[in-house]
C-alpha cells in the first residue's frame, strides 16, 4: 500500500483524502493489536505546546515513547525564553526544525500550524490544536473509535450536542464524516451556540442531511453515535447557561430509548454535561475513545515519518 | 466646440488603471501599496465617465503591473481596465479577471488568526457559492467569510 502521508504536514482534517484517513485507521488498528517500539527508534520529535493541554500532550508523548522515539519540547508557552524574548513563531519553528525530525505544535491562535509548516524547512508539522480551528489527531481518534464501535464510517446517524459554535472537534468530525456516504447529522445546541454556517453550507452543498433539534431525547432512538461536548459557561449569560444546562445534560434517563449499538463519545474534559451514572452504561465510550488517541497518534506519526512499514 | 482635454496628465510610460468606481481609487492606492514606490503617481477622483457616471483613475509612471496585481484589482474594481503605455502610446489593454486567490492585500476578519501578528502576508482563496455569491477563505485560520465582510 502506497503511503501518501509520508513527509506530509498534518494541519487540517480537510487536507486528508478519504484513502489517507483509511490508511491511518488501518495503521491504528494494527498498532492497537501489536505495539511497535522500534518503529521510530533514533527519531527526535519536538512537542511544542504554546498553551496547556494535558491530555493531548500526554497522549502524543505516550505515542512517541511507544514508538521508541525521543522527545524535546515544552508544555507551557508562557515559560519559554522564546516567547519572553519576543521571538516570532516563524523564527521559533525555523530554529526547532533544525534539531528534530518532526514538530508537534499546540498554539492558541488559529492558523499557527499552517504558518509553522511554512517555516519548518520540510520537517513535518503535526497540529495538536490551533485555537478554535483544527485538531486533526482528535478527529482521527474519533473516526477510529466510531469505526471500531460501529464497524463502518458510512450510513451512520450522528448527534452532536453542546457548544457547536466554538467546538472545533465537532466541526472537524463533521467535515471528516462528510467524506463518507449516507451519514446523517443531528445538531443539538443552545441557540447562541449553533453549528456555524460554513459547516451547514458544506453539508447542504454535498447533499448531506442534517437537522437541528432541541433535546437529546428527540433523537436518541435514531442515533448510532452521540457526540457530547461541554457547553462553556463563560460563553453564555447566566440565565442562558442555566437553561442550556438542564437541556443538554445527559442522564441515564435520556438513554431510555437508545439503540443497542449507541456509543457516547466526548473529547473530554467532561464537566457536568454527562451524569456520572452514564459511565456505568454500555453506551459510555469516552474513556476508551481517549485511550484510542494513543493508537491514532502512533499511526499518524509513523506514517508521516516512515515511508514503508506495512 | 468640443473640448478634448485630459482630466489627468498623460504619462509617457507606465500603467493606467482606468474605470475604477469612484471612491475606490484611494482604497486601491493604499491596499495595493502603490504609494510605497518612488515612481510618480497621478490620481483623478470623481471624473466623468460614460460607463460608470463617475470614475477614479490612477496613473503610475514606469511601472507595469503584474498579471496577479491586475487580477487582484477585480475584487474591488471589477470594471477596471489596465492600460500599458509606452512613448505616450497605448501598447496593451487588460481586463482584470477574478483570481483564484488573493495574497497580501486583505486582512482576515478573524481577530485570533495568526496572520495578524507574525509579519506574514494574508492569503485568501475565493469560494464560489450558490447564487453567484463569492466567499473568501483564509488560508491560515480556514475561516470562510462573505466577500463583503472581508472587503469592508
Amino acid at each position: 500500500m502506497r503511503n501518501s502521508l509520508y513527509k506530509k504536514n498534518i494541519i487540517s482534517i480537510n487536507d486528508l483524502k478519504r484513502d489517507e484517513l483509511e490508511l491511518v485507521l488501518k495503521k491504528s488498528a494494527i498498532l492497537k493489536k501489536k505495539s511497535a517500539p522500534d518503529l521510530l527508534k533514533n527519531k527526535i520529535i519536538a512537542s511544542c505546546f504554546f498553551e496547556a493541554s494535558t491530555r493531548t500532550r500526554l497522549s502524543f508523548e505516550t505515542a512517541i515513547y511507544r514508538l521508541g522515539a525521543s522527545i524535546i519540547g515544552f508544555s507551557d508557552g508562557n515559560n519559554i525564553s522564546l516567547s519572553k524574548k519576543g521571538e516570532t513563531l516563524a523564527d521559533t519553528i525555523s530554529v526547532i526544525s533544525s534539531y528534530v525530525d518532526a514538530i508537534i505544535i499546540r498554539h492558541p491562535q488559529e492558523g499557527s500550524a499552517r504558518l509553522a509548516a511554512e517555516f519548518s524547512n520540510n520537517v513535518p508539522i503535526f497540529n495538536a490544536g490551533d485555537g478554535s480551528n483544527q485538531h486533526p489527531t482528535q478527529t482521527l481518534l474519533d473516526l477510529f473509535t466510531i469505526q471500531e464501535t460501529q464497524n463502518r464510517l458510512n450510513n451512520l446517524n450522528i448527534a452532536m450536542v453542546g457548544d457547536l459554535k466554538y467546538g472545533r472537534t465537532v466541526h472537524s468530525l463533521t467535515q471528516a464524516l462528510a467524506k463518507y456516504k449516507k451519514n446523517k447529522f443531528f445538531f443539538i445546541s443552545p441557540d447562541v451556540l449553533t453549528m456555524p454556517n460554513y459547516i451547514n453550507n458544506m453539508l447542504l452543498e454535498r447533499g448531506i442531511s442534517y437537522r437541528r433539534c432541541q433535546h437529546i431525547e428527540e433523537v436518541i432512538s435514531e442515533i448510532d453515535i452521540l457526540y457530547m461536548t461541554r457547553v462553556q459557561k463563560e460563553r453564555l449569560e447566566s440565565t442562558e447557561y442555566a437553561n442550556a444546562k438542564s437541556k443538554f445534560i445527559l442522564s441515564t434517563k435520556s438513554l431510555k430509548n437508545a439503540r443497542s449499538n449507541l456509543k457516547i463519545l466526548h473529547p473530554l474534559p467532561r464537566i457536568d454535561e454527562i451524569d456520572h451514572d452514564v459511565d456505568y452504561t454500555p453506551y459510555a465510550w469516552y474513556f476508551k475513545q481517549a485511550a484510542n488517541g494513543i493508537y491514532a497518534r502512533q499511526a499518524i506519526l509513523s506514517l508521516v515519518l516512515i515511508e514503508n512499514h506495512f | 466646440m468640443q473640448i478634448n482635454k485630459l482630466q489627468v496628465e498623460a504619462i509617457k510610460c507606465g500603467s493606467v488603471i482606468d474605470h475604477i468606481p469612484s471612491q475606490i481609487g484611494f482604497k486601491l492606492l493604499s491596499l495595493f501599496r502603490f504609494t510605497e514606490t518612488e515612481k510618480r503617481i497621478t490620481i483623478g477622483l470623481n471624473l466623468p465617465s460614460k460607463k460608470l457616471g463617475k470614475k477614479d483613475i490612477i496613473k503610475i509612471e514606469n511601472t507595469f503591473l503584474s498579471g496577479d496585481q491586475i487580477n487582484q484589482l477585480a475584487i474591488y474594481s471589477p470594471c477596471a481596465t489596465v492600460n500599458y503605455i509606452d512613448e505616450y502610446n497605448l501598447v496593451g489593454k487588460i481586463f482584470p479577471t477574478l483570481p483564484r486567490k488573493i495574497d497580501r492585500i486583505l486582512i482576515c476578519p478573524n481577530g485570533n488568526c495568526i496572520s495578524h501578528n507574525n509579519c506574514i502576508n494574508s492569503s485568501f482563496i475565493f469560494i464560489k457559492k450558490p447564487n453567484n455569491n463569492m466567499n473568501l477563505k483564509c488560508k491560515y485560520c480556514e475561516k470562510e467569510f462573505s466577500k463583503n465582510i472581508v472587503l469592508s
